[in-house]
């Protein structure tokens, strides 16, 4: 691990660029005209986005090298979609997505 | 009540089933970074200073493995590049909001935050709210969620154990976000190829794959719609 002298540079420098990345079109876009075809795009954003963060942490484990994380996980993540999908409901979703997958550690 | 006041604590209230799958995600960043040999309040201020917790276990993750501070600076600010997205997204709702405000509004932004105000800013009647007061709700109650949690996992995170995979409860949330969110043709492509570009381009280094696959979907559901309009 780093030395303190090095982690608090590196925290603040991430922070701060951070908190730029989440401030740039929040501050500016009163000042700018947004072309129409942005505008429709930005409407695609949750469905791109959290699908690609979902993705490749349900098929995939990383420790150190990329591998298959096994059934147990897709499996449990699909019974989470049909959840999501019938009750719309987040901490069944969360929670029957848990379960299952506690049920198939202790049966695979 | 106020109306304001009530506008607040609907945020609020939308996004609290949502801390269960932050919860996990706290417990480790703070465990993480106190494993990796930070003291604990190390792990706290990452959390306070950051509060993006991907970029932050993978930042930890460089740094204990002496990755140079180039490395881990560029890698962790990749992963968050698509809170750009989210900023220009919900950019036009914090309209003539003062500036101080809207660095405040900026500083709290996450997936969930996000995901949950803008899923509210397209129902009926959402001209009625106000919009920035609602997202605060929700906002902040990420915000506490999160610390708290990271000073749980700091001191108590070497006794969860690992068998639990708590970490699985982070895609789930995002599962139960997304599934209500896409409901038309145009929208379920994009997830669909967003999806299959992120598995396939998850080789690529500092996690870029996921601003490909972000970009890829975004123009799938937007050309989709396109094509739909035209027949």
């Amino acid at each position: 691990m780093i030395d303190m002298n090095t982690y608090w540079p590196i925290i603040l420098t991430l922070g701060i660029g951070t908190f730029l990345i989440r401030f740039s079109f929040i501050l500016i876009m009163d000042k700018l005209t947004i072309p129409d075809a942005v505008h429709k795009m930005l409407r695609f954003i949750p469905a791109s986005v959290l699908t690609a963060l979902i993705v490749p942490s349900v098929l995939l484990h990383k420790n150190g090298i990329t591998s298959f994380a096994g059934w147990e996980q897709p499996i449990a993540a699909l019974v989470a979609v049909v959840v999501a999908w019938k009750t719309k409901n987040i901490l069944a979703t969360i929670g029957v997505g848990m379960l299952t997958l506690w049920g198939m550690q202790a049966v695979m | 009540m106020s109306k304001n006041l009530s506008t607040f604590l609907a945020g609020v209230r939308r996004t609290s089933p949502l801390t269960l799958g932050v919860t996990p995600f706290g417990l480790i960043c703070g465990a993480v970074c106190v494993n990796a040999g930070m003291p604990e309040w190390g792990a706290i201020g990452m959390s306070t200073i950051i509060f993006a917790g991907a970029s932050q276990l993978v930042a930890t993750q460089l740094m204990a493995e002496n990755a140079s501070v180039a490395v881990v600076i560029m890698t962790g600010l990749i992963i968050n590049m698509r809170m750009f997205m989210y900023s220009a997204s919900l950019a036009p709702h914090f309209n003539g909001l003062h500036p101080v405000k809207k660095g405040l509004l900026a500083y709290m932004l996450t997936d969930q935050a996000y995901a949950i105000s803008i899923a509210r800013y397209g129902e009926p009647e959402s001209d009625v709210i106000n919009k920035p007061l609602f997202y605060f709700g929700s906002a902040i109650t990420m915000w506490t969620c999160f610390n708290i949690t990271t000073v749980l996992g700091a001191y108590l995170g070497a006794f969860i154990p690992p068998q639990w995979n708590l970490g699985f409860a982070i895609p789930l949330t995002f599962i139960a976000v997304v599934i209500p969110a896409v409901k038309d043709r145009p929208s379920v492509f994009a997830a669909v190829v967003a999806g299959l570009v992120a598995f396939f381009a998850n080789p690529l280094p500092y996690n870029l794959g996921l601003m490909v696959a972000a970009v890829t979907g975004i123009a799938a559901g937007y050309a989709l719609e396109r094509r739909q309009a035209n027949d």
